[in-house]
Formats: structure tokens, sequence, C-alpha cells
């Protein structure tokens, strides 16, 4: 594995949208210190029959799913042996960091006693046969793992770096208290230079096995994340009760997982203006629809094996929401199967969104849509609750793009043309 | 401390299962075990305890001594320096006379008196003499001298049954007469002998009174109704009262209320602590609770009567399952706002997606487009 196949974006940090997705991260912030000073109520709209609202709901059960770019892409690269699709696996991995990593954040935000949270690190404390708890461990495993993962990225750029910037920083904060400038900072900064040099070739070697741990962990929590709801008998749907619960909601993460790498690479791509991968991102959509189909086909055999194929096509209140994310699953794996489809940018482009909406929607159904704690009993988002997620998804963003501008993450360009293209666009920035 | 400790005859273990229970009895966390063994051990630390008997019938005294805690009656008689016993004391006559007013001398101010049984106070107190004085002189001596007065059973706290109308002897109890001096009451017919042996330890640890209630008792243990803890408030709740002695409903184990069961309004630890080793007591056996730490119902009221329930407490409903509020919906700004970021985000995906390339080699029309 070669760290040449990455490189930094060079731009400038602080762009409007910087700005637009800071002032949403803070106050998403803002409002869950509200939560916490205030209590759970003072700014979500959960209840005892609604104990799971929009924050499991997306950031947790959706969030994870769609932060399985890292894990999709693993399993391609590393399990289907495709080495070439290795220089777009450190952004997909920063992603899945970012989704992850807010995943647990928002548990913790989530949880009505969050003192006792403490009890979760204490292993005579654990509950090791729920399915609450698999997920909570993987999720926590995975996050590490995940920043193991993406480690080289930071020891390559603290092994190459002059620390220009903190050097530029301290001049200038040196020359605003009128005193003298002190030696260069990066000579004393020495040792954690060689610490980064010692340890890579090391990270490296072990690199593999904490890949394995990679993909094993969210098959295993993916599945659970199905299993959770297997509880809610009584109260979910029956159009989405059923004991394949686990894997639909393991194949559903993969296909989610690569069409969110694609949307993540199209739209890095577009916003940072850098050429499209469509190479890589056609062979990467040619598995999609596979994994949809066997989706599909798990879901429609189901729903007829339990004799629910009627009530699926009810079009009541619940059958219009399957038939929506059934249709919005089957409508972007049919433009994925036409080969010329694949190859247009803009057709991989909608079809993702289509996979990824419908995908989404089906955790949502299950979560949330299909699930009826009792008479009477409803539930909508508060406005305070939403801006929290969004503060978080702000947040998600806002990290990615700062990180591939200060780290060697995005595929490094190779060719003449690719290269041009590039030169071209800064040109036309600068204009 | 074995047997050869500070109280010959009693092992460790059974000491500090005497501290346990009194600290648990006292509601002292457990950590206070300790504290409580080494005020009990210290033997400097035992005050002198001076106990009168006026008009009673010792049934307290018997309570403590022949509770089925033989050991912890000697425990306790070790642990305070008992000087001064009527029933218990080997010595008689001047000898006995001696050691009280020995005793009264050198602990002035110190010691704390028992007073077990009324006082008389009608012809000058002429209906109780012992040693050639009335019990009120004897009281009145010996409240002097006392750091605290502990009044035992019913009689010592309120007159008893000879106090009684007509009360013929004029008899009162000690917190009528002693008014200078703090009174704990330990009222009882008789009193559960642990919460005499709480109260006084409980002294010699903290060295100051229990927090008592309204009528001098020790909040500790009388705090609550014995109606409160009873085994039998299942029935009572469920309206399932034995009707008779002997019937079939009393042999159910029903509540006793209606066979005149005073527990609705006896303030007492006895469903709690109970008797005997702490296996039995009165309504646990079968017999409705006579009031005996009340002063307006024992020797008052009739055992057969009911007494007045003040606070009715048996539910008529279970708590309501149908919930009014049943979460929130959604209100018009969130999902306005919803709406307006749903538009925008499907705006800006068809403005994107029509951007975007169409075909599989126009990678740098994108760039021209720009």
């Amino acid at each position: 594995m070669s760290h040449d196949e990455y490189q930094r974006h060079d731009a400038r940090i602080l762009t409007p949208s910087f700005i637009v997705l800071l002032t949403l991260t803070l106050i998403g912030l803002a409002l869950i210190a509200v939560r916490f000073i205030k209590g759970i109520g003072a700014v979500s709209n959960m209840s005892d029959g609604y104990p799971w609202g929009i924050w499991i709901t997306y950031d947790v059960a959706t969030g994870t799913a769609i932060a399985c770019g890292g894990y999709a892409m693993a399993i391609l690269i590393y399990i289907r042996n495709r080495m070439h699709y290795h220089p777009m696996i450190r952004s997909a991995i920063l992603t899945s960091m970012f989704g992850y990593g807010l995943a647990g954040f928002s548990v913790m935000v989530d949880v009505g006693r969050p003192w006792n949270a403490y009890n979760f690190f204490i292993p005579s404390k654990w509950q090791v046969n729920s399915a609450m708890f698999e997920v909570a461990v993987c999720v926590m495993a995975y996050t590490t793992v995940l920043l193991l993962e993406f480690l080289p990225a930071v020891l390559t750029t603290l092994e190459k770096t002059e620390w220009r910037t903190l050097q530029l920083l301290l001049d200038m904060l040196y020359a605003r208290m009128g005193k003298e400038r002190p030696e260069p900072i990066g000579d004393r900064l020495d040792k954690v230079k060689e610490l980064a040099a010692w340890l890579k070739p090391r990270l490296d070697r072990v690199l593999i096995f904490i890949i394995v741990l990679g993909i094993t962990l969210p098959t295993m929590h993916q599945s659970s994340l199905g299993s959770l709801l297997l509880i809610a008998s009584t109260k979910l749907h029956p159009l989405w009760y059923t004991g394949f619960l686990p894997l639909l909601f393991l194949i559903n993460c993969m296909f989610i997982g690569y069409s969110i790498a694609i949307l993540e690479s199209v739209i890095s791509c577009y916003a940072f203006k850098r050429p499209f991968e469509t190479k890589e991102l056609s062979g990467m959509a040619s598995i999609i629809p596979w994994l949809t189909v066997i989706w599909l086909t798990v879901v429609i055999g189901d729903l007829a094996w339990r004799g629910q194929l009627g009530a699926a096509l009810s079009l009541d209140f619940y059958s219009r929401f399957f038939l929506l994310e059934f249709c919005l699953v089957a409508g972007g794996s049919l433009l994925m199967f036409s080969g010329k489809k694949r190859e247009s940018i803009r057709w991989l482009f909608v079809s993702a969104v289509l996979i990824v909406l419908g995908g989404a929607l089906y955790r949502f159904n299950v979560y949330l849509i299909g699930f009826n704690p009792g008479k009477g009993w409803h539930y909508f988002p508060a406005l305070a609750e939403l801006l929290i997620t969004v503060g978080i998804v702000a947040f998600e963003i806002l990290g990615y793009q700062v990180v591939v501008k200060i780290l060697p993450v995005l595929p490094r360009l190779h060719t003449r043309q690719q290269l041009d293209a590039a030169a071209g666009h800064a040109a036309a920035e600068k204009e | 401390m074995g047997k050869e400790g500070l109280f010959p005859g009693v092992s460790r273990r059974d000491f500090i299962k005497t501290c346990v229970t009194v600290s648990a009895m006292l509601g002292l966390p457990f950590g206070m075990v300790s504290k409580v063994a080494a005020a009990a051990r210290k033997a400097d630390s035992r005050p002198a305890v001076i106990w009168l008997h006026f008009q009673e019938c010792t049934g307290c005294s018997e309570s403590l001594l022949r509770s089925s805690h033989p050991t912890v009656a000697n425990l306790i008689l070790d642990m305070i320096s008992l000087d001064y016993h009527e029933t218990l004391m080997a010595g008689s006559g001047h000898q006995a006379e001696k050691s009280l007013h020995d005793s009264m001398t050198a602990n002035k101010g110190k010691y704390i008196l028992v007073v077990e049984g009324g006082i008389p106070t009608k012809d000058n107190g002429i209906y109780c003499k012992v040693a050639g004085k009335t019990a009120l002189e004897s009281l009145h001596k010996a409240a002097e001298g006392a750091a605290a007065i502990i009044s035992i059973g019913t009689c010592a706290s309120y007159g008893g049954i000879q106090s009684v109308g007509p009360n013929p002897t004029g008899a009162v109890g000690v917190s009528d007469i002693i008014k200078d001096k703090p009174v704990i009451n330990i009222p009882g017919c008789p009193p559960n002998p642990y919460n005499f042996l709480s109260t006084v330890l409980y002294y010699v640890t903290f060295k100051k009174l229990p927090e008592l209630d309204k009528l001098g008792r020790p909040l500790f243990a009388y705090g609550r109704k014995i109606h409160e803890h009873c085994e039998r408030r299942a029935h009572f709740d469920a309206g399932r009262f034995a009707k008779a002695y002997g019937d079939a409903t009393h042999a159910a184990g029903y509540c006793l209320y209606k066979l005149g069961c005073k527990g609705p309004a006896t303030y007492a630890n006895c469903s709690v602590t109970r008797f005997n080793d702490g296996v039995a007591w009165p309504v646990g056996i079968g017999h409705p609770c006579i009031g005996c730490t009340e002063p307006d119902l024992l020797f008052k009221t009739a055992i057969a009567d009911k007494v007045q329930i003040h606070e009715p407490t048996p539910f008529d409903s279970y708590a309501p399952v149908d919930l009014k509020n049943k979460g929130k919906g959604p209100d018009p700004l969130t999902t306005g706002v919803i709406g307006l970021a749903a538009g925008a985000a499907i705006g800006a995906g068809v403005m994107m997606a029509r951007r975007l390339p169409d075909g599989p080699e126009k990678e740098d029309e994108h760039g021209k487009s720009e």
C-alpha cells in the first residue's frame, strides 16, 4: 500500500460553506447544551410511547448505514481484491469515521441518564445478551478501528510536515506581542516527526488485521440494528416486522454504503472541482443492483410468505411509505443496471441518490414510521430536536471538508489530462 | 473481642449483630455500625442509669429481660452502668438506697433516669411510696441531676391504666410533672425493648437525643402508623376483613380492622420490628392492635371499637394507563422548516444533476461549463 496514492486538496479552508456549516454546528451544540441542562423534554418530542426519536432513527440507525462507505469499500478492495479502488478508500473511511463517531455521540445525547453511561466501560456491568449491547460495543470498537485505519494519513503528514502554518501563527503572535522570535518551532517538534516515522511502518504491518476487524464489526452490528426491532413484535407494522430484519439491515447497509461512496466522490469532485472518477464509480455501481436485487427479493419473498402482499398494496399510510421505499430502491437499481447509464456521472448521481433515499427510508420505516406503540401515541420531531441532528450532520460535512484540505485523503491525480483539468479549475476559481 | 472481652458471655458475633440491629433500627447507615460498636465497647462511656419504678406492673422491665434476646438484655445492662433498678439489683433496704444516693451524687448532671410506671399526685402522692418517700418526691429528686429522662412504657409516658377515669390516685406521666428536662417517651404496653435500647445507644453514640415527635416519642420508632407497614394491609386495601374471631375470614388472615384494630391510628414500629426475636406481634397472630402507644387509645377505647380512619388510602382505582398526553405531534414551524429544507435539497440535487456531465468521456466539459 503506497501512501502516494493520496493527496491533500490545496484550497482555502474558510469558504462560505464552511461558515454556514459552522453556524449550523454551533446551533446544534447550543441545543445539546440546553438538552443537558434542562433535560430531553426541553428539546425533543420523545415520549414514553416513542422513546426513540429522530436521534436514534437518523443519527444512529440511518447515519451508521450512510457511514458504511468505508465498510463497503473495504469489502470491495480487500475481500474482492480490487486494488485499483484503493485510492478511494481513505475518503470513504474519513466519512465513516465521522459518521460512526457522531452516532456514538448522539447516543450520549439521547441516553436518558447520561451520568450512568460510564457503566458501559465497566465489563462487570455488561448485559451481554442484549442486541443493544452488541451495537454499542461494535460502534465503539469500529470507531476505534476507523481511527486506526485513518491514522496513516495523519502520520504521513506529520512525517513530512515543516510546521509551516504553526510557525506562521507563532511568528504572528510573537510579532504582535513585540517579542523576539525564538528558534524555528520545527526543530523542537522533531520528536513528533521521529515518532510518526517510527510508528508508520509498524502500523502498516498490522493494518491488514485492523482492516479485517473493520469488515467484521459492521457486519455484526449492522445486522444487530435490525435485531433491535425484533423485540418490538407488537409495535412494528407487519410490512416490516420479519425474522429477516437482521439480514435486510445488513444488505441494506452495503448498498447504501456503495451508493454513498459514489455520492461522496461525485459531490466532492464537483465541489472541489476535481475530475470525476468515472471509471471507478461505474465499476462500483455495477455491484449495487445485484445487492438491491437480493434485498428486494428477500423483501418481496418474505411479504409473500407471510401473506402481507395485500397489505403492501393497500395504499394506506403504511403501504404508501413501503411503496415509496420500494420504488426508490428499485428505480435506482434499474438505472444502475444499464451499462450506459453507469458511464454517466449524472445518472450515477441520480441513481445513487434514489438508492440512498430508499435505503434510508427503509430504516426510517422500521424505526419510526412503521413503529406504533399503541393507540393514541404520536410523535413528530421537535424543531430543536431536528436542529441537533442537523448540527451533527453539518459537523460531519464540515469535518470532511476541513480534513481533506489538511491531510492527504483524496485520490492523487495522475494523468496529464486529469492534472490539466484540475489546473483549469484552479484557474477558473481564481478568475 | 472474644468471650473474655468486655462483656463476658457475649461472643463478638452476637455483639456486632446487636450493634447492626440497633443501627438499622435507628435508620443509620451501615457504616455507623462500627461507631455504635465502639461507643458500646468503651467502658468509660457507659452512662450511669437510674431506673425508678412507680405505679406499674414491671412488664416493661420484664419485656426487656425476657425478650428472646437474653444476651441483648445482659449486654445492655453491661453497656450502661445500671446503678439502681428495684427489680434487678441484688442489694436491698439501706444498701440499695445508698447506692441510689451515691450514684446520684457521683454522676450529677450526667446520668440517664429511666422511669417505669405512672406517678400518683392526689393527696400529696401518698399512693405510691418507696423507702418512705412518695413517687413524686423520688422523681423530683432524681430528675434534678439527670441529663435526660426516658419514660419507658405507657404508664410513665402518659399515666397508663391507673390514670383512666375516675383516676383515684391522680396518676400522670413523667412529662406532666418534669418540665425542665428533656423527657423521651417510649410508650407501649410493653414497648418493644429495641426501641428503648436504640434510644439509649443513640444517646451513648451521639451524645444527643434522637429526633422526637410532638408526644416526645423517638421518630425512628414512632414515625409511622402500624397500618402503613402492616402485613395485612393488602387485605385492607382489597376490602377483605376478618368478621369474627375464629371465623374463616379470621383464619384466612384477613385485615383485623373490623375487629377493632387500632393500627390505622397508632404510631409504632411493631409491624416492622415485632416482638420475641422479631417473629411475632399481636396483629400477626390474629389479635387487633390495641393502640398501646397512643395516649387516647389504650384503656380509653374498647378493644372492639373501630377507629376513625382519617386518611382512607385504599385506592378505588388503578393509576391511569391511558395517558392524556401521548406525545407531541408536528407543529407548523417544524413542518415548514422541514418542507423548505427538503425542497431546497431536492432543488439543489436536481440542479446538481443537471450540471453533472451526462456521458462517459465528457469529464472536461464540466470544467468548461463553469
